[in-house]
């Protein structure tokens, strides 16, 4: 049997620990999926595979056990799955019927948003889409995340941009009664942005982080929603040399602003990849330019808004493995 | 007297009304919910008839129209006091059979309960006109038939959107501009004869037993002491005073009225630092109780008007009109 693997991997297909089988690896922007694809999904693992589907952390499906002769065939039988969740959101597909043209550029993942959550403060499926749109397709080994708040269910923190929104609570003193359940409940669950001056609410704003719990707690709508925005983390990731968690990189960022972020990365990447090496993740780049090249690349030419603050070093919290240092 | 306007008559009407007075109606308040990308529906000043929310129920109640959450009584220093000043104009509401029940409600309490007449509540309800929108069909949470308080004949006039043309019966025409915008036709209010629930509502609670029914336990374990049921009711009256010493002169400052809540902690505070009522079943308790049975002991009507903003509004998904019908019951089954 003779097949080109980077190619096959290119098209989103694996080499497994089987010689002669494949596995389809499926991406769903923003991990949302009309159930009228779920028909295919299954098609396909009954008639190719073994029956089964494996549901990935990336909120993807991978169909394992399929003997490689039937690629060509199945991308054909993907068409509706790719105009659907890629073609549909305006992701740019020459050939949708040659199956998924890059894969190194992970699906984009989002939490449930506002969809469902009550403390979602926007429609994070819509943004994972947007950037999908702007990032797919692409071979540089990207992941990125959204999450509706900063709870962070989605783990975004583990990713190379993560966006975690953000919504500027508004005051209006008229309606407070001074019961306090924002003030306590910023304290316990939050940031202790909140205090009462005469009765009333003040608020820290370089101490709020936009979660939205004082507007959910507060039982006259003294507070309400105003903008939404977003806080930007980056370069978090596992590994096996040092994993660690994502710096905090923008707050109160707007969307236009994380697009294009988004889309500068890319840049970046180009210009410092090391290219002796097969593939070289975008944190390991950023170890070697530092932060001061990373933000100015980043930041070319976006527009970050009136409220939007940018961090001064990149505060990483992670370790190393090697266990010279650590265990002798 | 019976009027029918055109939405374009309706804008006219307001626009000479709006000289003189303040119309507030429910509108949709956008982004204004409490979740993300959620609207709320809420009392707002209007210029448009087509501003008006007719087919939900207002989120919060019309009381703060007239009865604002925060109220500035006056202003002091060394020397003296000067009593704040109202808005000139007049105020016109919008609101339904219910809430004009509620008004009434707190008219009792603020201007009948005692020697003298609530100063600062009367001289704000004394530029009150009351224009109730038909409730054709009742919502989910209604039980104002069960509470009686369906209907009501207390007001200016009626309004409802009915084929694209607003329908209104005027009993007190307002300086004579419905007669001169309208066209006269037969109109009488439509008021619902039935909600989705009905409620049995006790008829004679004895404090001693009722303290002693478990229930009240169950609602402790569930109740958060939010305080939401009392702030969307249009007719729960409590208040607490403010004296704010400004921070740049304290001997400058000023005294604030602002709404109270018996299900919030703080409200029965006492020198020394006694409180009744710690317990979260205590308190609603004693709000039911003073929904259906105490307030009419003293003013001959119940409190509660059945508006159910109150279960539409907790966040526990307890249900006042459940537990009225389950006191009912229980009364019910007792006398046999
Ligand atoms: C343990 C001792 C005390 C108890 C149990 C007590 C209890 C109460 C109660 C039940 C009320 C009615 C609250 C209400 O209607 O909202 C009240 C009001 C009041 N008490 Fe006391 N009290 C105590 C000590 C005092 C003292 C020492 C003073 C003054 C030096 C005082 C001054 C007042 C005043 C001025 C009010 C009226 C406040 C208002 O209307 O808002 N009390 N007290
Ligand atoms: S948005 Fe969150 S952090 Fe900011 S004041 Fe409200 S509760 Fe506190
Ligand atoms: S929760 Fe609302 S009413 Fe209560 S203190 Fe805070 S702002 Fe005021
Ligand atoms: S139903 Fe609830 S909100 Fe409405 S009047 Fe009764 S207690 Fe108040
Ligand atoms: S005591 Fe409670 S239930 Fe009664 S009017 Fe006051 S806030 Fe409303
Ligand atoms: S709204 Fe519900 S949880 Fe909040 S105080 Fe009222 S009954 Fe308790």
């Amino acid at each position: 049997m003779t097949i080109n693997t980077k190619k096959v991997m290119k098209n989103a297909w694996r080499i497994t620990k089987d010689r002669n089988l494949t596995c389809l690896r499926l991406r769903v922007p923003g991990g949302h999926l009309p159930v009228k694809l779920l028909p295919l999904i299954q098609e396909i693992a009954e008639r190719f595979g073994n029956g089964e589907v494996h549901l990935t952390t990336r909120q993807g499906f991978e169909i394992p056990a399929i003997p490689f002769e039937h690629m060509k065939e199945i991308n054909v039988l993907l068409v509706p799955f790719l105009e659907e969740l890629e073609v549909n959101i305006g992701v740019l597909l020459e050939q949708p019927a040659q199956g998924y043209p890059a894969a190194g550029t992970r699906n984009v993942v989002a939490c449930i948003g506002n969809k469902v959550c009550t403390n979602a403060v926007f429609d994070t499926t819509a943004l994972a889409k947007d950037i999908e749109k702007i990032i797919y397709p692409n071979n540089p080994h990207v992941k990125i995340a959204v999450t509706g708040c900063p709870n962070d269910c989605v783990k975004v923190h583990m990713h190379d941009i993560g966006i975690i929104g953000q919504v500027e609570p508004l005051y209006d003193a008229q309606r407070c009664i001074n019961c306090q359940a924002c003030v306590k409940n910023c304290a316990k669950v939050s940031t202790g942005a909140l205090s009462i001056v005469n009765y009333k609410v003040k608020r820290d704003a370089s101490r709020c982080i936009g979660c939205g719990e004082c507007v959910l707690k507060c039982p006259t709508g003294a507070w309400t929603r105003g903008g939404q925005y977003y806080r930007v983390v980056v370069m978090g990731r596992t590994g096996k040399k040092n994993p660690r968690l994502a710096a905090p990189f923008l707050e109160w960022a707007e969307r236009e602003a994380v697009l294009r972020l988004c889309n500068n990365l890319y840049d970046y990447i180009d210009k410092h990849i090391d290219c002796s090496l097969p593939k070289e993740h975008v944190g390991y780049i950023l170890d070697r330019t530092g932060y001061p090249v990373f933000r100015e690349e980043m930041l070319k030419g976006v527009e970050l808004g009136p409220k939007a603050k940018t961090a001064n070093y990149l505060d990483f919290a992670g370790y190393t493995y090697d266990k010279k240092c650590l265990f002798d | 007297m019976g009027y029918r306007f055109t939405a374009a008559a309706f804008n006219q009407l307001l626009e000479s009304l709006r000289e003189k007075y303040r119309v507030y109606a429910p509108t949709l308040l956008k982004g204004k919910g409490k979740f993300s990308d959620t609207d709320l529906v809420g009392y707002a000043e209007i210029s448009k008839i087509e501003d008006v929310v007719f087919n939900q129920k207002s989120y919060f109640s019309p009381k703060e129209t007239f009865y604002p959450v925060t109220q500035r009584l006056f202003y002091f220093n060394e020397n003296g006091f000067s009593e704040s000043v109202v808005d000139e104009k007049g105020m016109i509401v919008f609101l339904r059979a219910c809430d004009i029940q509620a008004v009434e409600r707190l008219d009792k309490i603020m201007l009948e309960n005692g020697p003298s007449a609530d100063y600062y509540y009367e001289r704000l309800r004394n530029k009150l006109k009351m224009i109730v929108m038909d409730c054709q069909e009742s919502f989910d949470s209604c039980f104002c038939v069960s509470m009686g308080t369906n209907k009501t004949e207390n007001y200016s006039a009626s309004v409802r959107l009915e084929n694209g043309v607003y329908l209104s019966d005027v009993k007190e025409d307002i300086e004579g501009l419905f007669a001169f915008h309208g066209e006269t036709i037969e109109v009488s209010p439509k008021f619902v004869e039935s909600n989705k629930q009905s409620v049995k509502v006790p008829e004679n609670l004895v404090l001693e037993s009722v303290a002693a029914n478990p229930i009240w336990e169950e609602y402790g374990s569930r109740c958060i002491a939010c305080g939401r049921c009392t702030v969307v009711c249009p007719s729960c009256s409590c208040y607490t005073m403010q004296d704010i010493f400004y921070d740049d002169n304290p001997k400058c400052g000023e005294r604030r009225r602002v709404w109270a809540s018996c299900q919030i902690d703080g409200f029965t505070d006492m020198a020394g630092g006694h409180s009744f009522r710690r317990n979260n079943g205590e308190r609603m308790r004693f709000k039911v109780m003073h929904k259906i049975k105490d307030f009419k002991q003293r003013f001959g009507v119940h409190m509660c008007v059945g508006c159910g903003r109150c279960d539409n509004a907790c966040p526990e998904y307890i249900s006042l009109a459940h537990c009225i019908d389950r006191l009912g019951k229980e009364e019910a089954e007792n006398r046999g």
